[in-house]
Formats: C-alpha cells, structure tokens, sequence
C-alpha cells in the first residue's frame, strides 16, 4: 500500500516537473521568427532602419531648417553649385520682407493682424464688421508670409512650419546640393519631393494592395467557375497596355473643366494620381493570393470555420488573408520601389506631379533636362538621383530579405 | 499539335474581345474629354470648323461615329486618318513607326536576355565571390534608376564624352545600339535576378548532385542540366519585360529623337488626336498579346508539364 502511494507521489512530481517545464517553452510564432531571422541580415536591418529615418526626415520636412522650396531667385542663385554660404530666410529682394527676413515680415504681419482684430473689436456695425472679418480672414489665409515660402502646406506642417521658426529664426541650412535653374535651393526640395515620392508610392501601393488582396483571396476561396472567370479577366488585362490608358486618363484628369468638376467632390489631381497607379498595379498580388489562398482553403481551420457557421466573407478575411499577409508584405516592398519608379516615368513625360508639388521624378526630370545643355550641372541629377536610388535600393533588399526571413524553407539554414 | 491549334484559335479569340474592350473604354474616354481637337486652335471660322468636323466624322452622333469606326477597322482595317498630322493616315504612321519600334524592342529584348541570362549563371556559379557581389549591385542599380536618368547620363558618357555613339538619327547599327542598350538595361537586370535566384535553386537539386557525381564537367552540367531548369521564370517573365519594353520605349524614343511609335503616342494623347492614339493603343495591345501567347506556348514546349488549356 505504501509503496504504490509512493510511486503515486513520484508519478505526480514527476508529471508536474514535466509541466513546469513545458510552461518554460515558448512557442515561436511565424513572425517571431521571421523577425529573428530578417534580424539576422544586415543588409535588410540597414534598408529598414534607412526607409525608417527616411519617413521620419520626410514626416518632419517642415520642422527642419531648410530654404523654401518654391521661392525662385532669378537674378542671383541661379544654377549655383553645392556650397555652404548661409542664407537668411526671406531675405530675397523681391519678396519685400520687412528687415530682409521672416521674422520681420512675420512681426509685421502680426502687428498688422491684430490692428485689424482692434478695428474688428471696436466696430459695431454689423455690415462693416462683416467686411473687416472677411478681410482678417484673407489676411491669414492667403496673404500669411508662409504662403510665399511654402506650397499649400496642410494643417499639421503649418503647425512644424511655425515651430521651426520659433526654434532656428531665420537661419536656413546653405545651398548643400546647389540650385536649380530657377534659384530654388535643391537641398529643400529633395527633403519636400521625398513626401510626394514616399507618399504616391505609398497610397498607390495600399490601393493596389485592397484590390488585389480582396480580388485574389476571393477567386481563390470561391474556386470553379467564379475563380475561372476573375483570373481569366486578369489574364486579359495583362495585355491590355496600361500605361496608355493610364497616359489618356491623366491627360483627361488634367483637362481644366474636369480638374474643376473633381474639385467640387474634393479629389484633388494626385490624389487621383495615386489611385490610378494603384488600380493597375494589383494584376500580380491577385495572382499571388490567389495561389496561396488555393492550397490554405483545404485546411483544418477553414473547415472548421466552416461547420460554426462563419459566412465566407469573413472565413475570407479573417482567417485566409491573414494567412497570406507573408507573402502579400514582401509583394508590398517590391511594388512600392516600381510604382515611384513609374511615378518618376510620368514626371518626365509631363504628366505627373505638377509643379509646384514637387517629387523626385520631376526634380529628376529638371536635372536631365539641364544635363543636356553645353555646362555640366551635374548635381541636378545627382543629388535626387542618389535620393531615389538609395530609396529603392532600400526597398528591394528589404523585399528580398522579407522573403528569404518568411520562407520557412530557410528555417534551419544560418 | 491539335492542342496547340485549338488553344491559339481559343487565344485570338480572347485577343478580339480584348481589343473591342480596349477600343470602346478608349473611345468613351477620348470622347468624355470636354471640347474636342480643334477647339484649342487659335478660333477658325464656323464653317471651316465644320468641314473639319465632317472631314474626321465627327458631327455624328457618338453612337453613330462608334460604330462607324468599328466598323472601319474590321472591314477594311482602316484606323482613319491622323486628326493633328496633316495629310497622314493612321496606318501610314503606324507603318513608319512600327520598324524603328519593333527593331528597337527587338535589340533590346535580345540585348537583355543575353547580358542577364549569362550574369546570371555568372554571378550563380561563382556565388558569395566578388564578380556575384558586383554583378547582383549592378542589377540592383538597373533595377532602382530610372531609365530616362541612365539614357541621359549615357548620352552625355559615350556620345559627348567617348564619342562611341552618334549623336542622333536613325538606321544604322552604330545608332540603335545606344539608345537599344539603355532600353534594355533594367529588363537585363531583372532577368539576371530571376536567373541567379532559379540556378540557385536548380543547383541543390538531386539530379544536379547526381551529375557531378558521375563526373560530368562542370560546364556541362550547368548547361544541360541546371540552366534548362533555371531559365523557366525568366521566360514567363518575358511577357512582362515586352510591356515594360514597350512602355520605356515611350521616354526613349523622346530622349533619343526616334522616329517610333513611343513618341507619336505621347503626341497624340497630348495633342488629343483620337484617332492616332486610337490606333497606337491598339497596336500595342495586339503587339502584347501575341506576345503573351508565344511566352505561354514556349513555356509549354520547355516545361512538359504544363499544359496549354
């Protein structure tokens, strides 16, 4: 009797130890793991950490003491070279700041913004105070000195446009990458391009992404014939030249009248820019998925979904797309580097982002274009070029590291 | 044989309903466009406006002057006549462009196929070297500059610079070799990508193992038995390069000043000449199907496997 109760104890210290120890073992999720071994490679490491400060130097563009990227100088800094002499903000004849600077000209027009609120306060008749209200609101809309430094800045880059004055004054950093052929200093407007740039690749490849996703996952679930026809339609299209429609749907986007008719729907032309790229970049995703969905939709889990009654859109998408999302990331990183590629094509076919945005496809496109004159000025290419290649340089081996870390064939090997 | 037979009938049949689809979203999106092409010349007088209108059938109802085009082109492949060029019909301006076009894509297709392939299996075979390390960031700056920086800089390189190349013009191989190896570029080092990728993975394949083991030499075991194998995604990826051909033909012909269709194109769509860009829309989408076709029956004929349905 004793000696089973015995061995009944050692059983059970036994078993506990052996749970113990099994609470000690972590299970490694696929992420987990990819993440340790996309750690593993430098390479991909240094792309993410560059395409990481990137999107921050480009987020914060605004706080950062650069010259104003659209303000042109004919008469003095044309075409000049890398250098360091510093310049004063605003200090430009033409543009009749108060002290040469914009400090001066913001002081000023601060004085004057609150003569006019005094006016406005003391007023009592209602048609003149309605007047002068206009005329206060004018005043800070359109006639505010940041309007002649800065392109349509939106409210958050106001806000990091104020702050930098408020922490460097007038100091801008000196013409580091030379000037263009109209004065603008170049440095500035790789940092502004690099938003535009990031931002169309960006939006366009989300665009693409919904699409080809939502497209690919359900002609895979479905199978039979649903999926015969959607993928037979995406066959067609990629022989259906794209870039010509897409070159029609521009030049048509850029009419006067319809440019006038989207902005009563609030669509500004690149926003309409990024969906159109991202609408023709979605063929292959969809493809992808599909593949992929094809082999997941006979598993246990689907099944099991399934027989609890989840409707198939949500076995759709909520248990096959994440299961995808793997290869759909390492698509993403290999799209954005061709959409601001394309983005970039469409720039110097005059049919991209039009000035005064700026992007890197254009700055490129003016680079090439004062290439071709008899005088080297050389860094009108180099400087946006170096920007644009090193971005998508970072991009393609983030791409394939993502890849190479996902595939769980590489598991064991180093 | 039969197969081969039924599935390119079953193809040119997809091939004219892709036309009839590209030709009618076309058109919708020509005509959508408010004004029309003769309404930005400094002003005509009204009747000669409408001659012009009548000359180009464009008085007719847009239903009317649909169909009639269609019509048009299926009966007498008559794609009319270029709206902004004067005294030129579309086909007589497809027929000057399309050689300098179709020669350009041709050298550069071939240019690229050549130059990729071969750094591929260079860079594959002698993995982890220098000369792999060289070539795979050469293809990665292919791959990350815009064509129309690369044909600029060359430009200013070899034709200013060397003087290798002549500046401009049309005809001889000394002219189309510039402008062709710019084009071809990034498509050369995309393919040398792919095949690098296949030959690595085609190298760790049994068979491979058991052809070194049998003492076959090196150079033919990578010919025969590991470059067959590797080459399968690059020519399922040359669908894919004719279009990104064709498209940078569009930028390269401009830089270049070649007489193609590239740089008529960019001219009608700009200069809204419907039927010229008509035209080329639709020759291209004939250019990239049969195109897509051939890539898919090569496939089949390399890889017994596939079948062609």
């Amino acid at each position: 009797m004793t000696s089973i109760d015995h061995r009944r104890t050692q059983n059970r210290d036994e078993l506990d130890r052996l749970l113990d120890e099994a609470k000690e073992i972590r299970g490694v999720s696929l992420w987990q793991d990819a993440w340790k071994r996309l750690k593993r490679n430098r390479v991909a490491m240094i792309s993410l950490y560059v395409l990481i400060s990137l999107a921050w130097m480009a987020f914060l563009t605004p706080l950062v003491p650069l010259q104003s990227p659209i303000d042109k100088d004919l008469n003095n800094r044309r075409f000049l070279p890398p250098n360091i002499e510093t310049v004063v903000l605003g200090s430009r004849e033409g543009l009749k700041f108060a002290d040469g600077r914009l400090t001066g000209e913001l002081a000023k027009f601060r004085e004057q913004t609150r003569q006019l609120e005094a006016e406005l306060n003391a007023t009592v008749d209602p048609m003149k105070a309605e007047q002068l209200r206009e005329d206060l609101r004018q005043r800070t809309l359109v006639e505010h000195p940041f309007n002649q430094l800065w392109n349509k800045l939106d409210g958050v880059s106001w806000w990091l446009c104020q702050r930098r004055v408020d922490l460097f004054g007038d100091y801008a950093i000196p013409s580091l990458m030379g000037t263009d052929k109209l004065g603008r200093d170049l440095l500035s407007r790789v940092f502004w391009g690099a938003r535009v740039s990031l931002i169309v690749g960006l939006v366009a490849t989300l665009v693409s992404l919904v699409i080809g996703v939502s497209y690919g996952a359900i002609a895979g679930y479905f199978g039979g014939r649903i999926d015969s026809v959607m993928m037979r339609l995406v066959d067609i299209l990629y022989s259906v030249p794209f870039i010509f429609v897409v070159i029609f749907l521009v030049t048509f986007l850029g009419e006067d009248a319809v440019k006038a008719w989207l902005e009563t729907y609030g669509i500004d032309q690149i926003t309409l820019f990024y969906i159109v790229i991202g609408a023709i970049y979605w063929l292959t995703m969809s493809r992808v998925v599909r593949g992929q969905v094809l082999s997941l939709r006979q598993e246990q889990f689907i099944e099991a979904a399934h027989t609890i009654g989840a409707s198939p859109m949500r076995i759709v998408f909520r248990h096959l797309v994440p299961n995808v999302l793997g290869i759909v990331i390492v698509y993403l990183t290999l799209t954005i580097p061709s959409v601001m590629l394309f983005e970039a094509f469409l720039s110097f076919l005059g049919l991209g982002v039009a000035p005064p945005d700026v992007s890197w496809g254009l700055l490129l496109n003016d680079g090439v274009e004062a290439l071709s004159s008899v005088k080297l000025f050389w860094w009108m290419v180099l400087f946006p070029g170096a920007a644009l290649a090193s971005t998508l340089f970072a991009l393609n081996f983030l791409g394939d590291g993502l890849r190479d870390a996902l595939d769980p064939r590489m598991k064991n090997r180093g | 044989m039969r197969d081969l037979l039924s599935y390119l009938l079953t193809r040119a049949g997809w091939m004219l309903l892709t036309l009839w689809a590209v030709y009618t979203v076309s058109f919708v999106l020509m005509r959508s466009v408010p004004g029309n092409p003769f309404s930005s010349e400094r002003s005509c007088p009204p009747a000669i406006e409408r001659q012009l209108k009548a000359r180009y059938n464009l008085d007719a109802p847009p239903i009317e002057q649909y169909f009639d085009y269609l019509v048009g082109i299926v009966t007498r492949g008559d794609l009319g006549w270029s709206i902004r060029l004067e005294d030129y019909s579309v086909n007589q301006v497809l027929a000057e462009g399309f050689p300098v076009s179709a020669s350009l894509a041709i050298f550069a297709l071939v240019f690229a196929i050549t130059l990729g392939v071969s750094a591929g299996v260079i860079s594959a075979v002698y993995r982890g070297t220098k000369a792999d390390f060289a070539m795979m960031t050469a293809a990665v700056m292919g791959i990350a500059i815009p064509n129309f920086v690369l044909a600029s800089v060359a430009i200013l390189l070899f034709v200013f610079g060397l003087h290798w190349f002549p500046a401009g013009g049309w005809g001889t191989l000394r002219q189309v070799t510039l402008p062709a190896l710019c084009l071809g570029a990034p498509v050369a080092a995309y393919i040398a990508r792919l095949t690098r990728a296949g030959m690595l993975e085609v190298l760790t394949r049994d068979h491979v193992r058991t052809a070194f083991a049998k003492g076959l030499p090196k150079r033919t075991v990578i010919l025969r038995h590991v470059l067959p194998g590797a080459l399968l995604p690059v020519v399922s990826y040359l669908g894919p390069a004719t279009a990104s051909v064709l498209t940078g033909s569009l930028v390269l012909e401009k830089i270049f000043g070649l007489p193609g269709m590239g740089s008529h194109f960019i001219f009608a769509a700009t200069q809204r000449d419907y039927t010229l860009a008509m035209g080329m829309v639709l020759t291209y989408t004939v250019l990239l199907f049969v195109m897509n076709t051939l890539v898919d029956v090569s496939y089949a004929i390399i890889d017994p496997r596939v079948k062609l349905q």
